[in-house]
């Protein structure tokens, strides 16, 4: 299984650093959620740009 | 009932570049909505609220109470081992001077394009573009559950650092890793602060980047930092507010305090971009990339450039005209007021952030027992030689 981001809400200040720094535009800041979408490439980068530690990768190795 | 409807101008998003360039739009004459996809204008904060005071005149902002919480004397730069360097006004040429608050000063700008006769909508989000012959011909909208289209002549992109119409329309707007730094912030109540100086603390405690402490009051201040997106490695997990809340923790003038507020976000430290408009749109401030890569800061270039872009819509639609083409008067106009500058910056960043304590510590050293004059790259790198001539190689192209 591939390791994909996943984000802890709770943790979210719904900023929108992880839109921006998407490469392939794949995650959405709705009024106050992120939405992933589906051409998401599990690259990892919105994990590292989240400010707050919401974001982070789960599954595989 | 359908809610399609169609503008002159439409301007998605309204913070300081899309609510100048809707002003200076409806002033101009063209049919202007701008629509914002957050309730309230201005929030949640996402700025470390200084602001230089010399380009307000050139936009026509009268500087007032209800938006202006501080105004500092200079600034210092503060080296790891504690060397300060200290910028006066005067030296650093006006780029020094208030501390906004900038929920107030974002509404303030919105009034303002309202005033001149712009069309205001809160709670409503893009979520695709529209297109018509292969140019842009509007947005689709929603609005508390309900979808609509908004068609327009003229769509200015100003939807901040995510950036993503821009990229919908085609526009590559995405940044390396190494262009953007992630920033964490807290508004501090009941510290100890010098109320003359806004702090910049550079080295390890921000890789790739600054803490910075911007003074809101007596006993208030903006406590902030950036780090380069390229320095944080897989697995660290939330590491801006963890640098600060580290950094925090050492300096007990501040941890002392309380926070009011917390803000998260990030920003673009690129290049200029080679492109910011297509047919039927431009894109303006953050959401163009036109961040000054330096000090990270956005509002003024973005206030400068959404003046250029609302006049220029103004004149796209009169003259019948909303092509590339047209909006090149766009690009010159922007490029004109602050590309060199941004190039420039750019350059000096990817130099900086290569640097490790001990060099900042002894450039700090040499600029601290220099009592400089001016602020000037060129005086300062040959200050630096003079004392540390090895300290200078990596810059010796920007010397000569």
């Amino acid at each position: 299984m591939t390791r994909k981001p996943a984000i802890d809400r709770a943790f979210c200040m719904h900023c929108g650093a992880c839109v921006g720094a998407c490469p392939e535009n794949a995650l959405s800041l709705e009024e106050v959620w992120i939405e992933f979408l589906s051409n998401c490439t599990n690259c990892g980068i919105c994990a590292r740009a989240c400010p707050s530690g919401a974001i982070f990768m789960e599954g595989g190795k | 009932m359908s809610r399609d409807r169609t503008v002159d101008v439409l301007v998605v998003g309204a913070g300081p570049a899309g609510s100048v360039t809707a002003k200076h739009a409806a002033k101009n004459g063209a049919r202007t909505l701008m629509i914002e996809k957050r309730q309230e204008i201005g929030s949640p904060v996402r700025c470390g609220e200084g602001i230089a005071r010399a380009w307000l005149d050139e936009l026509g902002i009268v500087p007032d109470k209800r938006w202006i919480s501080h105004q500092v004397s200079g600034a210092r730069v503060i080296s790891p081992a504690g060397h300060v360097v200290t910028l006066t006004e005067k030296m650093a040429g006006n780029e020094v001077g208030y501390v906004i608050e900038r929920d107030n000063f974002d509404r303030m700008l919105a009034e303002e394009a309202a005033a001149a006769g712009a069309e205001v909508m809160v709670k409503t989000s893009a979520v695709e573009v529209l297109r018509s012959g292969g140019r842009i011909a509007g947005v689709r909208a929603k609005h508390m559950g309900q979808t609509f289209d908004i068609r327009a002549k003229v769509v200015i992109a100003a939807d901040g650092f995510e950036s993503q119409l821009g990229r919908w329309a085609g526009i590559d707007t995405s940044l390396k890793p190494s262009d953007i730094n992630v920033c964490f912030e807290y508004t501090l109540k009941h510290v100890d602060i010098d109320p003359r100086y806004n702090d910049f603390y550079v080295g390890s405690c921000a890789p790739g980047g600054y803490v910075w402490v911007f003074i809101k009051g007596p006993d208030s201040a903006n406590v902030g930092i950036g780090v380069q997106l390229s320095k944080i490695k897989p697995g660290e997990r939330g590491a801006a507010k963890r640098y600060l809340d580290a950094f925090i923790a050492k300096h007990p003038n501040l941890s002392k305090g309380s926070p009011i507020r917390e803000v998260a976000g990030a920003v673009s430290c690129c290049q200029p971009l080679d492109s910011v408009a297509a047919d039927g749109i431009m894109l303006v401030g953050d959401a163009a990339r036109q961040i000054d890569p330096l000090t990270g800061g956005g509002v003024a270039n973005s206030c400068r450039a959404g003046k250029v872009a609302g006049e220029v819509a103004a004149r796209a639609v009169s003259s019948g005209d909303t092509s590339k083409e047209f909006f090149q008067a766009y690009e010159k106009g922007w490029r004109a007021k602050f590309e060199d500058q941004m190039y420039r910056n750019w350059m000096a960043k990817e130099k900086l952030v290569t640097l490790d304590d001990a060099t900042f510590d002894k450039a700090c050293e040499v600029l601290a027992e220099a009592e400089l004059e001016v602020v000037n790259t060129l005086e300062i790198l040959r200050l630096i030689q003079r004392k540390y001539p090895e300290l200078i190689k990596e810059f010796e192209d920007l010397i000569k």
